[in-house]
């Protein structure tokens, strides 16, 4: 079982790595990865968004969207609502999001100032809607939703810690005009991207 | 521009209103279209794994149902017994809803193809040339890199040579794990052999390639770039053609055919 | 205001919404391996930045300011459940293929981006062509990725035989790395290359090297 779990995070945090694996989430990636101190700032929030929202929608789709879910309700054995998924997951995500804001202003005022417009955008982060539509194709129970929310935040983190590393060093470097900044970028994490694929050799 | 408390409510109520009724109205509307496209894509799938419909061959809708009704005739067997169970019509049968029915499908045991339930029955086809069984059509499911891979795996007559292998749904790659959709991929398996002297089930992805089907006839090539996938294929064919799977019923059709 | 031309062709080049904005860029990874896909998925985003914009614009005075992003949400959202269900319904097999990321549309920034920024501040026509133009920036970036993705890939584009493979018999020897989804990256900075060097006010000025010597830069020595 806990072999199982383990394997579960392993997979989300470095096989199948949201930011270099799915490329999900890569509005905000590319933007505050500039400096190491936001991202490490915005990789905190997304574990904890990512962490709280794959779990509560897994337990939302599990009892009340997928076909005979509501078969607890007289005549809702035969309801299928789980066209309405989409909707609901993404409600859920912003919900979480402006609590997690709430509570960030509140107790860390500078990084909510440095997140400044991309901590609302979490909600819309490709990467927090893909993590609980994967947890939904791929059927998961509620503590695999668990381990693969907080692995999959976790693997994220990672990449953007990573690539903001690589950028401030990169500052000194002499790239050619049209490159620089958003080109030069791209190419980075397209590297890192071919770097990230040595594990998917990993079995556990 | 500010707003009073009782225009947000009520613009938010009316909003929720129109855009579900919208969305509910396109679903529904569309819904028999989309049934049908899934009835005819499954059919499509168990005809090609047949070998009755070339690849790349385009057929309409009519012509499609009109050659699965003439040549296929689904069955559902029981897995552990390997029995036929008799019912009205096996096609209306929702195999993967019964797999998650825990009424109708019972805990799978570890196994490498991430299988999690074996449903009690399987929806099974068999192939008829002049009332001659000359195939059978048996559905595979497990666990590739990114997805669960649903497919079939079509036997001949004598239940250990493989027909085919196609896979109808799956969330792979495309151009890595997706391979396992192209045809030139597909034709490698026809001839290769499901199990050894022994009866275990030998067949497996190899990686790289692997040779003509009279040297090598217990693997098939790798799809390159998509290890994992390939090892899903061979994890699921193991499980389905083994003792957690059809071997039960394919060892009773074998003994029925005095094979 | 701007001039309902400018509105619908800024976006093609002068301001791409993926080589300027930097937004969108999520599904034009994954979609890109086939130019058939990546044509779909910039249909599918057209009708729903269309319809999106186009309501938001026309309720912009109504929208409470305190719902204004979960209302954007759930219009975005439903429009591209509609999406959807057509796809499901009419082009059975690419849906099929395109599979999650159609449902990844609701959170492309391009959508939400163009509802904040312009159809809230726009009238209708206007943000229509806002739209438009956008969405045909975001295609023309898919659709010069996908095409090289499936030529050198593959050898194919649109599916017909270009370069034949040696696999079929021929002389090209795919190119792999063009098939892994790292490949859409460079290609990106690449075609961010070659804008730039036709458009040099693109150009990001901070981060030239000698810009630590400069008198009044404000930038961080870290």
């Amino acid at each position: 079982m806990l072999e199982h779990y383990l394997s579960l995070a392993t997979k989300a945090i470095f096989v199948e790595n949201m930011a270099l694996a799915f490329f999900l989430g890569m509005c905000s990636f590319l933007a505050i990865s500039r400096k190491v101190e936001t991202s490490i700032g915005l990789g905190l929030a997304v574990v904890f968004v990512l962490a709280i929202t794959c779990p509560l929608n897994q337990w939302l789709y599990a009892n009340l969207l997928s076909e005979g879910a509501l078969s607890w309700i007289p005549g809702g054995a035969e309801v299928d609502l789980s066209f309405l998924s989409y909707l609901v997951l993404i409600g859920t995500i912003a919900a979480v999001v402006q609590v997690v804001e709430m509570v960030i202003d509140r107790y860390a005022p500078a990084l909510y100032g440095s997140l400044g417009v991309f901590l609302p955008l979490i909600a819309v982060n490709c990467a927090i809607l893909g993590g609980s539509l994967f947890m939904v194709n791929r059927d998961y129970t509620f503590g695999e939703a668990a381990v693969f929310g907080l692995g999959s935040g976790l693997g994220f983190a990672l990449a953007i810690v990573a690539l903001a590393a690589v950028r401030e060093r990169l500052r000194y470097s002499d790239v050619p005009p049209p490159l620089r900044g958003l080109g030069i970028t791209f190419i980075t994490v397209g590297l890192m991207a071919i770097a990230f694929m040595a594990f998917s050799g990993i079995q556990l | 521009m500010e707003h009073s408390a009782r225009h947000t409510v009520l613009f938010t109520t009316i909003l929720c209103v129109v855009f579900s009724l919208i969305v509910s109205a396109v679903s529904v509307a569309l819904n028999d279209r989309q049934v049908e496209n899934r009835r005819l894509d499954k059919i499509k799938n168990v005809l090609a794994v047949a070998g009755l419909i070339r690849p790349g061959e385009a057929l309409a809708r009519e012509e499609l149902s009109r050659r699965f009704e003439t040549k296929l005739e689904p069955r559902l067997v029981e897995i552990a017994t390997g029995s036929y169970v008799d019912v009205d019509d096996p096609m209306v049968y929702d195999q993967r809803k019964a797999s998650k029915d825990a009424a109708r499908s019972t805990v799978a045991p570890e196994n490498r193809a991430k299988v999690r339930r074996i449903p009690n029955h399987a929806q099974i086809f068999l192939l008829r040339e002049e009332g001659e069984i000359t195939g059978i059509i048996l559905p595979i499911e497990g666990y590739g890199l990114w997805s669960t891979l649903y497919g079939f795996v079509a036997l001949d007559a004598d239940a250990a040579t493989i027909r085919g292998i196609t896979y109808y749904q799956h969330g792979e790659t495309a151009g890595l794990g997706g391979e396992v959709d192209n045809p030139r991929w597909k034709a490698l398996w026809p001839g290769r052999l499901a199990y050894d002297d022994s009866g275990e089930v030998a067949i497996r992805v190899k990686k790289g390639r692997a040779g003509p089907v009279d040297q090598d006839p217990h693997q098939v090539d790798g799809l390159s770039g998509a290890t994992l996938t390939s090892n899903g294929v061979t994890n699921m064919l193991r499980f389905w053609l083994g003792e957690n799977g059809f071997a039960t019923y394919l060892d009773r059709y074998r003994l029925g055919k005095g094979i | 205001m701007s001039k309902p031309r400018d509105v619908l062709l800024d976006p093609l080049i002068d301001n791409n919404p993926i080589g300027l904005q930097v937004l969108g860029i999520c599904s034009a990874l994954a979609v890109t391996t086939k130019l058939e896909t990546a044509v779909v998925m910039t249909v599918a985003v057209l009708f729903v930045l269309v319809s999106s914009t186009v309501v938001v614009s026309i309720l912009r005075n109504q929208i409470p300011a305190s719902v204004r992003i979960i209302t954007q949400l759930t219009i975005i959202a439903s429009m591209v459940m509609v999406a959807d269900e057509f796809l499901q319904a009419f082009l059975y097999d690419i849906s099929l293929q395109l599979s999650v990321f159609v449902g990844l549309i609701i959170t492309n920034c391009i959508i939400m981006g163009r509802c904040e920024a312009f159809a809230m501040q726009n009238g209708p026509w206007l943000s229509f062509l806002d739209s438009v133009g956008n969405a045909g920036g975001y295609g023309l970036v898919l659709i010069v990725v996908a095409s090289f993705r499936e030529l050198f890939g593959s050898g194919r584009l649109l599916g017909y035989s270009i370069l034949p493979t040696v696999s079929e018999g021929g002389w090209y020897v795919p190119n792999g790395l063009m098939v892994l989804a790292p490949a859409a990256f460079l290609l990106i900075g690449c075609f961010i290359w070659a804008v730039r060097a036709w458009r040099p006010d693109q150009i990001e000025e901070e981060f030239h090297v000698g810009a630590l010597l400069e008198p009044g830069y404000e930038g961080d020595l870290r």
